[in-house]
């Protein structure tokens, strides 16, 4: 497939750049490959499984092997081609790699090296091993694209364990009240973060459906998650009393919730360090829990990339770029289409449409 | 300061009335079984119930801080503000952590450290707060901003804070209602006796110490929103009912105690002071009443009865008076207020709220007429009056004479149970009958274009929520036609509609200024008003009262909203001045 005509022209003029934006998304035309397009293509190259990064539609998606079965899962059967990290994919004397981006299970930054230049796109990702996906490793590169969903500086994180405690206490409090804990919790990746290191001993674990079959790969791909039931599983109001009771943010005010009786909801996202966007949702509780880097994460990663290029795509994209560009580095916007789903949108601003 | 930070974080995490009400509870109870608490207490009510120092620490000071305190440009901690929408929180969140001292408690902040400060000069001023900072515990880094900006908003009213000191110091809620008139509102320091009197047990001197000059919390009417129809049913008859005029002016309570009068605005603020008019009135009054009513302003005939409304002037004219503390004779002569009566809460030395409504009123009418009549024997008029009851057999025709109500320059009926009490603030209860019902016309509207959009605080913070909204200058077969605005509104929208209008800004941005975003126009909404009035300052030339969304009309495409034609076609004809 040739490069597509129209170009979005928002990114620089070299004729050198290895990924630029196109309609269609991010493209290598080098390797004739897009990254994470939102129409479809010949050759997708998928960093993670939620649904803004991996469309329907195109013929072949490359992505790492822990989420092929997501890919599965959302696209049914699809052709993929799985690399492990690291494993070089050379085309066209074009080097493609897959590299931990530390997001969700099988989450990954897509390297491009052609004739010694070095290119990164990052997908989303986080610094902080959360214990569920591969931790983030740096990659050495002339340009780095980077996500921005929490670029203000506002935005920084307390260590998991803390919050992970405090989840922890909230859940006993309630279930020493004998009333349900109802925690909001993106089905892929936060959903299995907050399973993997809550105290189970507290009580009965239940999960919405939309959130067992992500489970269920996650297990199967080596993940430890402690037992988790079904809500038709559980047999006594006295028993949901006791239990944490884990949902998809789309789940808030649905019928499903009806059965656990009297309930404390709770939603563990980024966008929770605000105080006014929890209350716009009339939540008990908001725990500052993001699969996305903070701002002093960002900053880190860009640094540790030596990148001379940045460019940064969804989310505070105009914040970010001219606070990089007035540290030295030639810092730029990137239009895209990603996070329309996932945390980007769960509960905070949406995406700036450019900056 | 803990215990503050604890309770606001509890008040902040609790969605239910009932447990913001159970924090509320202990931690007074706490406080009231420890002396050593009350100064601290005493604040803590003072900020709960809406106090608010003058501020101690001036917002320059405090933006220095972050900017100079996080390291980070000065545009960047502005984008940090438009985003968060609560400067304390900013600030909170944009510091570095610090390594906590020792635990200082909410007096010794208030009356040692904060107070103080504004005699000091700038850079000390500044040095105090950054060394401060650095050493607060990050989960009392919020309220100590918030101590300084003022801007509590935890969801807690006055009433809450009211009925929680009620149920600690074992009084009941209207005594703790009327010894908290006032409390919010000092910019005095308070100490440990303000809290121990406000749950002191009640002492036969207190009537006397505490009631000198202090009004009786105002009772507020609740909207009626049901048909004509349903009237019948859950009210009964009309004849159970006094029913009179919603006016348009402001609420208010005369008090004469003695020789000594006073007049309090609704927002318990004492304002005699601006309206010397009402001077002679309150000189025929009898000693040792309290008398509700509302505030207007009124040119009457020189022969006016008492329960006439001749030369009664619509609120712009009444705006022009307040917020001024000195007034000209020639302001008192081309503006002259006057006093509508519409309840006595205190006769004869005597608290009489207790009393049935019609019984109330009774004794209402023969006091103002003694006091028309003693004025009369001077050849004098008096700026009070007596607010008519409507009578009407049945709702049906009741609601006929509401209607006239927008032609007249009122908001619409007020209805009384006539065996009811006055009570305390506002009840709710939708077939309740000892309440107050106020009985509003719909608003007005129009179908208005979205042109400007802003970032809200507060409950809002970080969603473009506040809009500016146009009516076409001309109609659609015109050669050339532009939005013209004429108001703003924030309110009428659901949470998911915020969200939702939030997104269609960021994609419709023409340009940003500063916090306001322009946006191509795509959408119309449907725009109440309570009122309407030519405005020299507006470049539309009329302003609207209390704008609101009614409806969003997604249904409706731009080029179809209203004109300014249509806008100004619901001006009141012009009236007789």
């Amino acid at each position: 497939m040739k490069a597509p005509a129209a170009f979005l022209g928002l990114l620089s003029s070299g004729s050198m750049d290895l990924i630029v934006a196109t309609d269609r998304g991010l493209y290598s035309a080098a390797g004739d490959f897009h990254i994470d397009p939102w129409r479809p293509v010949a050759r997708a190259v998928i960093t993670h499984g939620h649904s803004d990064h991996a469309r329907f539609g195109s013929a072949v998606y490359v992505c790492h092997r822990d989420t092929a079965p997501i890919l599965r899962k959302r696209l049914g059967e699809v052709a993929i081609e799985t690399a492990a990290y690291g494993e070089i994919l050379t085309r066209d004397g074009v080097e493609l790699s897959l590299h931990p981006a530390g997001h969700v299970l099988g989450s990954a930054q897509v390297r491009v090296a052609h004739r010694g230049e070095v290119w990164v796109a990052s997908g989303d990702y986080k610094l902080e091993n959360d214990g569920v996906s591969a931790a983030f490793e740096p990659q050495r590169c002339h340009a780095f694209i980077t996500e921005s969903t929490f670029g203000l500086p506002i935005y920084r994180w307390r260590p998991q364990a803390e919050i992970m405690a405090s989840i922890d206490a909230w859940w006993r409090e309630n279930a020493a009240a004998g009333r349900a804990s109802v925690l909001y919790a993106y089905a892929l990746g936060k959903a299995q973060r907050v399973l993997a290191h809550v105290d189970a001993a507290i009580g009965p674990i239940v999960c919405h459906g939309a959130i067992e079959g992500f489970n269920a790969i996650a297990r199967a791909a080596g993940v430890a998650l402690p037992p988790t039931r079904m809500a038709g599983e559980i047999g006594t109001k006295a028993e949901f009393g006791r239990a944490l009771i884990l949902a998809q943010p789309s789940a808030a005010a649905s019928p499903w919730l009806k059965r656990f009786g009297d309930y404390s909801d709770a939603l563990a996202s980024g966008w929770m360090q605000v105080r006014g966007n929890r209350r716009r949702r009339s939540l008990d509780r908001g725990f500052v829990l993001s699969d996305h880097a903070d701002w002093p994460g960002l900053l880190a990663a860009i640094e540790a990339t030596g990148a001379e290029r940045i460019f940064a795509t969804h989310g505070s994209v105009g914040p970010l770029t001219r606070y990089l560009r007035e540290q030295g580095l030639d810092a730029q916007a990137l239009a895209t289409a990603y996070g329309e789903e996932d945390e980007a949108a769960e509960g905070g601003p949406p995406p700036e449409s450019s900056a | 300061m803990r215990a503050f930070a604890e309770l606001y974080q509890r008040l902040d995490s609790a969605t239910s009335t009932r447990a913001k009400q159970a924090a509320l509870i202990d931690t007074f109870a706490a406080a009231r079984d420890d002396p050593s608490q009350w100064a601290s207490a005493a604040w803590m009510v003072y900020f709960l119930a809406g106090g608010k120092p003058r501020q101690t620490a001036p917002t320059r000071l405090l933006w220095r801080l972050g900017v100079e305190g996080s390291g980070l440009p000065e545009w960047l901690c502005e984008e940090c503000y438009s985003s968060v929408g609560d400067l304390a929180e900013t600030l909170a969140l944009l510091l570095p952590e610090g390594v906590a001292g020792e635990e200082i408690s909410l007096d010794v902040w208030m009356r040692e450290r904060l107070l103080p400060l504004p005699s000091l000069d700038e850079e000390e001023r500044y040095e105090r707060l950054r060394r401060w900072v650095e050493e607060l515990p990050v989960n009392q880094r919020l309220i100590f901003f918030k101590l300084i900006t003022g801007e509590l908003r935890v969801g807690v009213s006055r009433l809450q804070v009211v009925k929680a000191l009620a149920e600690v110091a074992g009084v009941e809620e209207s005594r703790m209602a009327q010894r908290m008139i006032g409390y919010a509102q000092a910019r005095r320091s308070l100490g440990a006796g303000d809290f121990e009197a406000l749950i002191a047990e009640v002492a036969h001197a207190e009537a006397l110490a505490l009631d000198a000059g202090r009004p009786y919390p105002f009772y507020l009417a609740q909207s009626w929103q049901r048909p004509v129809a349903d009237m019948h049913a859950t009210l009964g008859p009309p004849g159970d009912w006094i029913a009179e005029w919603k006016f348009d002016g402001i609420r208010a309570q005369l008090l004469k105690r003695r020789e000594n009068w006073r007049l309090w605005s609704r927002g318990e603020e004492l304002i005699s002071d601006a309206y010397p008019d009402l001077e002679p009135l309150a000189r025929a009054l009898p000693a040792d009443v309290a008398i509700d009513g509302e505030l207007v302003v009124m040119t009457p005939p020189p022969d006016a009865s008492p329960d006439s409304l001749d030369g009664l002037q619509p609120f712009a004219s009444l705006q022009q008076r307040l917020g001024r503390k000195v007034v000209s004779e020639k302001t008192m002569r081309e503006l002259p207020v006057a006093f509508i009566a519409y309840d006595l809460l205190e006769h004869e030395d005597r608290d009489i709220r207790a009393e049935p409504q019609h019984v109330r009123r009774a004794k209402l009418e023969s006091l103002t007429d003694q006091a028309f009549e003693a004025a009369k024997a001077h050849g004098r008029g008096l700026p009070l009056r007596v607010s008519p009851m409507i009578v009407a057999e049945t709702w049906k025709a009741l609601a006929a004479v509401r209607d006239e109500a927008r032609a007249l320059g009122r908001e619409g009926l007020i209805l009384k149970a006539r065996e009811g009490a006055y009570g305390v603030g506002r009840r709710k209860g939708d077939d309740r009958t000892d309440v107050w019902w106020k009985w509003k016309l719909d608003p007005m509207s129009v179908d208005a274009v979205l042109i400007y959009a802003q970032r809200g605080s507060g409950r809002r913070s970080g969603v473009y929520s506040d809009y500016t909204f146009a009516v076409w200058s001309a109609d659609e077969d015109a050669a050339e036609r532009e939005l013209v605005p004429f108001a703003k509104a924030y309110s009428g929208l659901s949470d998911a509609e915020m969200r939702e209008m939030d997104a269609i800004i960021r994609k419709t941005t023409v340009e940003t200024f500063g916090p306001v975003r322009s946006v191509k126009p795509t959408q119309v909404f449907e725009l109440g008003f309570e009122g309407i009035a030519l405005s020299k300052r507006h470049r539309s030339g009329v302003a609207v009262r209390f704008p609101r969304m009614l409806r969003w009309r997604r249904d409706k495409p731009v080029a179809e909203a209203d004109t300014l034609e249509a806008l100004r076609a619901l001006l009141p004809a012009s009236r007789d001045r």
